[in-house]
């Protein structure tokens, strides 16, 4: 069995087996955002709760630069990621400007005006 | 003998639940959406069934990335509705049905489709939404009991389109078998086209979107060898989530009759259908 996605598709990330086990602790983190209790405790040090989980350095930078296309790198499940998304009350039209380069204004408009046609091959 | 009388296929973007729970179905950029829901919502008002199943998907609420089921059956008396992080939705908990449950269970089990069980689950907007398109008051209690039945959409490898087909067409010889004389609607929901993350994020396909509003209906063979590569290329990463559409039509009858369908974009960031279709048609003449 080869390790590498089965197929690539530009711009398109496909959360699978390999980027779920890679984003495995930084998921659970994100999942237990939906605690009032836990987003007390992440937001009192963002590090060490990251620390807790067993995150890795380039998540924790990622998560405390709230970078959050390397956060979709580094094995981030976009459901997961929204949770903290969602804390920082960003919208998931936020996070879709950040993904395509725009503003989320830009996004907002190019979803109105009938979503992003154009497959994007710079991905 | 059980019968499916009805399917409803229904997109289930968090924010058209947001958009009823906070009154905003008349606004501007939502109204359209809510206007193609009436005609839905007052047919199946005059259709309520004994009890209903609602294909979904989970988002991080109801169960996290510990175990990926590929298929999960509900056969909890009661469904709890999920805090998503910041307060549950104003809707009712879900009432179960255990014994149709643990039936389906058992009879799709014996052809072959090991589903893991879930006895405790919350519910989260990949359930309720739909439920709300159906009944947007509904007031103490949803029409009736409902049965979630959970696909993995989330994790690759998701189930194949053809296996989704395949268990539908289980789950409808399951429903033809339980001994109880009782109604059954079933709600296939997600899609349609869209994509979350990346630099193809906002992705929308019209013309995918229109071919498979059209085929779920007269040619879902069609739709269910499509690959998984397939639909994520033409309909996004997340518009893979339309394979749980299949589910719902392969429990229904070879030959079925739109009531009505209405598409609309965006929901968020989402191409959002709705479809929805009488099972009890006459065989033709």
């Amino acid at each position: 069995m080869t390790t590498e996605p089965r197929f690539e598709l530009p711009g398109t990330p496909v959360f699978d087996g390999q980027t779920s086990r890679r984003g495995f602790r930084m998921n659970k983190l994100f999942m237990s955002l939906r605690h009032e209790a836990a987003r007390q405790r992440f937001l009192a040090d963002e590090a060490a709760y990251c620390a807790e989980f067993g995150l890795t350095p380039e998540q924790t930078q990622a998560i405390l630069d709230r970078d959050w296309q390397a956060m979709i790198d580094l094995g981030g499940s976009i459901f997961y990621v929204y949770k903290l998304a969602m804390m920082d009350g960003r919208s998931m039209q936020y996070l879709g400007g950040v993904f395509t380069g725009m503003t989320e204004e830009e996004f907002v408009a190019a979803m109105r005006a009938g979503g992003r046609r154009e497959e994007r091959r710079d991905g | 003998m059980a019968e499916v009388i009805w399917g409803l296929a229904t997109s289930h973007v968090p924010s058209i639940g947001a958009a009823m729970d906070r009154g905003r179905t008349a606004d501007p950029t939502w109204k359209d959406l809510f206007d193609g829901y009436a005609p839905v919502r007052a047919w199946l008002a005059e259709h309520t069934p004994d009890v209903a199943i609602v294909v979904y998907n989970d988002h991080a609420n109801g169960v996290d990335l510990d175990i990926v089921p590929t298929f999960g059956l509900g056969t909890a008396e009661r469904y709890e509705v999920a805090d998503e992080g910041f307060g549950r939705r104003p809707v009712p908990d879900v009432i179960g049905d255990p014994e149709l449950s643990l039936h389906l269970l058992e009879s799709l089990v014996d052809e072959g489709f090991d589903l893991t069980v879930f006895q405790e689950l919350a519910v989260d907007h990949g359930f309720t939404v739909p439920l709300s398109v159906w009944a947007p008051d509904p007031g103490e209690a949803w029409p009736c009991p409902v049965i979630p039945l959970l696909v993995n959409v989330i994790q690759y490898p998701q189930p194949t389109a053809a296996r989704c087909y395949a268990l539908g067409q289980a789950l409808g010889r399951a429903i033809r078998s339980y001994p109880k004389d009782v109604t059954v609607g079933i709600l296939g929901t997600g899609g349609m086209s869209h994509q979350l993350a990346g630099a193809r994020a906002g992705f929308i396909n019209p013309e995918f979107d229109a071919m498979w509003m059209e085929a779920i209906e007269k040619d879902p063979v069609k739709l269910a060898a499509l690959s998984r590569e397939e639909l994520i290329r033409q309909a996004g990463s997340e518009g893979i989530e339309l394979i749980m559409w299949l589910i719902m039509r392969g429990a229904m009858n070879d030959r079925i009759a739109k009531v009505h369908s209405h598409y609309f974009v965006p929901a968020s960031n989402t191409a959002a259908g709705v479809a929805l279709f009488d099972n009890r048609v006459a065989a033709p003449a």
